[in-house]
């Protein structure tokens, strides 16, 4: 698996707050057709470097490249545009959208009926099944007429889940998916990211180890902004400096 | 009873919405024979100014404190053309509109770079450029004494009487509304009113949130554009105040009276400002601005909801859940006030 090209790279890459570095010269390489778990303690710049990758924040240095093509500087609606989707860690919706109206935006973003003001938005009801049948991956389909603002906190992460689903990217950015999630929709979650991965590639920041077992290929453990180490699951939480760092609490 | 005839429309959503559209059909059939047909004709025009702002300003979320320039600026092109090619008015006023439009877009380009209190300075600052290019430009425009003798063309009918203009203005009026409710009700008003709520997610589908501003800016002169051409042609006269600060600032008044982001609000703000300076200016009263100002301030105090949203939501409030929509988009406080946020966590 580990032979099969990188879809997904940075070279160097630097992001600095005020003289602070949150990302600190990361080389990543995300090979195609895997999933790649980012870890490592809160404010090691996971969420930073996602940023950088989807083109929410420039780059203070380095070059990110998406399968070959150098997309450092892009902004994020191009991103979007070539194949990679991301949900957010905060969740980041619509507040007085219906569940199923979020995921017809978004399958209508694809399709480019968007442009048209002169049409009826019963257009959109073109996307109305498909949108269902997304909802129903993520276990959302009983709520797809409640407004986004009045889910519950995991029926949000869902829904950010199937918003990212919906594009239908090459690579898919997960920021903590399962973050608020009872342990039913943690399963649920994990088998679906189990299931979309067949035909794309997943890079997802999660702290629950259990899933970053079940589910990750590579491992990339952050800290401070810098790569502390980075290999298969089991090579790496036996690292002594990642257990020394982070994992030592979490996997004893 | 109230309560009765409430929850049969209650049950009824759409029994409310052709109730309402009916009404309003009516009352604007109905409005010259009620009222001096001028100033019947000036709640036109206001009441499309007044939507077009509200399209920007309720559904897209921009603040223009400029667009004084697009209403002035098809007002101008829009005599200018039925001065000196003799066109019918109607074809006049589409050019003017189209003007406007051309005007927007790199207005919007520069501006919608920017959000909240930048947005509205740099349209601030291009329509006192408009103003002041319009001022020295007395050739044209016929600078201080305004642009005269806007004709009222339409071969084979005589528009000489106001009643009757009020007539031929209507349809003009009512499809600019029209084409206003299609842009709200579109995929693309989907869109727009995704961006306004959060720019940050709607980018991450995929979406180029300054390029669907620019558009919403675009459509919104050109509706304002059509408002303004036709206030010229029943004037027949353009001056300078059609493209002054003042009137940049009279149509926020009266959207925000009104209620922002409802159709229905914009179209009431329209019809109570301009009656009641009429009503001031017949009385003699001079400080018009004055009396419409402390009501902006009263409404911004107290009824942050406007006239017609506050209603309905004591409506709603008193009775239930009374028909969501009225044609009407609500959005929570805070949405108003947040400016975008560019970084996610
Ligand atoms: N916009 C910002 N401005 C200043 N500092 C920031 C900003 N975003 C993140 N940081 C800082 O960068 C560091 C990394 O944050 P983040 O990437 O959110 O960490 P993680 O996702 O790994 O928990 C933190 O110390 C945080 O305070
Ligand atoms: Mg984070």
């Amino acid at each position: 698996m580990s032979q099969s090209p990188a879809i997904l790279s940075t070279q160097n890459l630097v992001k600095e707050f005020q003289g602070f570095r949150a990302v600190d010269g990361v080389d990543l390489n995300v090979r195609e057709g895997t999933v790649h778990a980012l870890v490592g303690p809160n404010g090691a710049g996971k969420t930073t470097l996602f940023n950088l990758l989807t083109g929410f924040l420039p780059a203070s240095a380095g070059r990110i490249a998406l399968g070959g093509r150098d997309i450092t500087g892009q902004p994020p609606e191009h991103i979007a545009r070539l194949g990679v989707a991301r949900s957010f860690q905060v969740t980041s919706l619509f507040a007085e959208v219906t569940a199923c109206a979020h995921v017809e935006l978004a399958l209508q973003a694809t399709a480019g009926l968007g442009r048209s003001f002169w049409r009826s938005d019963k257009q959109m009801r073109r996307f109305t099944s498909r949108a269902m049948e997304l909802l129903d991956q993520v276990g959302l389909a009983r709520h797809a007429t409640r407004s986004a603002g009045s889910l519950p906190y995991g029926h949000k992460r869902a829904l950010e889940l199937a918003l990212a689903l919906a594009l239908d990217p090459k690579v898919l950015l997960l920021d903590e998916p399962t973050a608020g999630m009872g342990l039913e929709d943690v399963d649920r979650t994990v088998a679906l990211i189990g299931r979309v991965r067949e035909d794309r590639t997943v890079v997802m920041v999660e702290h629950n180890m259990n899933v970053v077992g079940s589910l990750a290929d590579t491992v990339t453990v952050l800290q401070h902004g810098r790569v502390l180490a980075e290999g298969p699951y089991r090579d790496v939480r036996s690292d002594p400096k990642v257990v020394e760092a982070y994992l030592g609490a979490d996997v004893a | 009873m109230i309560r009765f005839v409430v929850t049969r429309l209650e049950a009824h959503p759409a029994w409310v919405r052709w109730g309402l559209l009916a009404a309003g059909l009516l009352l604007a059939f109905g409005l010259p024979w009620t009222l001096y047909p001028p100033v019947a004709t000036d709640i036109l025009c206001w009441a499309l100014f007044a939507v077009a702002f509200d399209l920007l300003l309720g559904h897209a979320g921009l603040l223009s404190f400029g667009h004084a320039a697009f209403w002035g600026t098809s007002a101008y092109a829009t005599g200018l053309i039925a001065i000196h090619s003799g066109l019918p008015f109607y074809a006049a006023v589409l050019c003017g509109a189209v003007a406007a439009a051309v005007l927007a877009v790199p207005i919007g380009f520069l501006g919608v770079r920017r959000s909240g209190i930048y947005f509205a300075m740099v349209t601030l600052a291009f329509a006192q450029m408009v103003y002041f290019v319009a001022n020295q430009w007395s050739g044209l425009t016929g600078g201080e004494n305004g642009l005269q003798g806007i004709p009222r063309t339409l071969p084979g009918v005589d528009l000489s009487d106001s009643f009757v203009f009020y007539y031929a203005a209507l349809p003009v009026v009512l499809l600019g509304l029209l084409a206003a409710w299609r842009v709200v009700h579109s995929p693309f008003g989907r869109v727009v009113a995704a961006v306004r709520d959060n720019p940050a997610r709607a980018r991450a589908l995929g979406y180029p949130v300054d390029r669907y501003k620019v558009v919403v800016f675009t459509i919104s002169a050109f509706l304002s554009g059509l408002a303004g051409g036709l206030y010229a042609v029943n004037h027949g006269f353009a001056s300078l105040q059609e493209v002054y600060w003042t009137t940049s600032g009279k149509v926020v008044v009266m959207t925000v009276l009104g209620g922002i982001g409802t159709l229905w609000g914009s179209l009431i703000g329209a019809g109570v400002i301009v009656r009641l300076e009429d009503w001031l200016a017949t009385a003699g009263f001079d400080e018009v601005g004055l009396v419409t100002g402390g009501i902006f301030i009263v409404v911004v105090m107290l009824f942050r909801r406007g006239l017609w949203g506050t209603a309905t939501h004591l409506l709603r409030r008193r009775f239930g859940a009374l028909s969501e929509d009225t044609g009407e988009k609500h959005r929570p406080e805070h949405d108003r006030e947040a400016p975008s946020q560019p970084v996610p966590s």
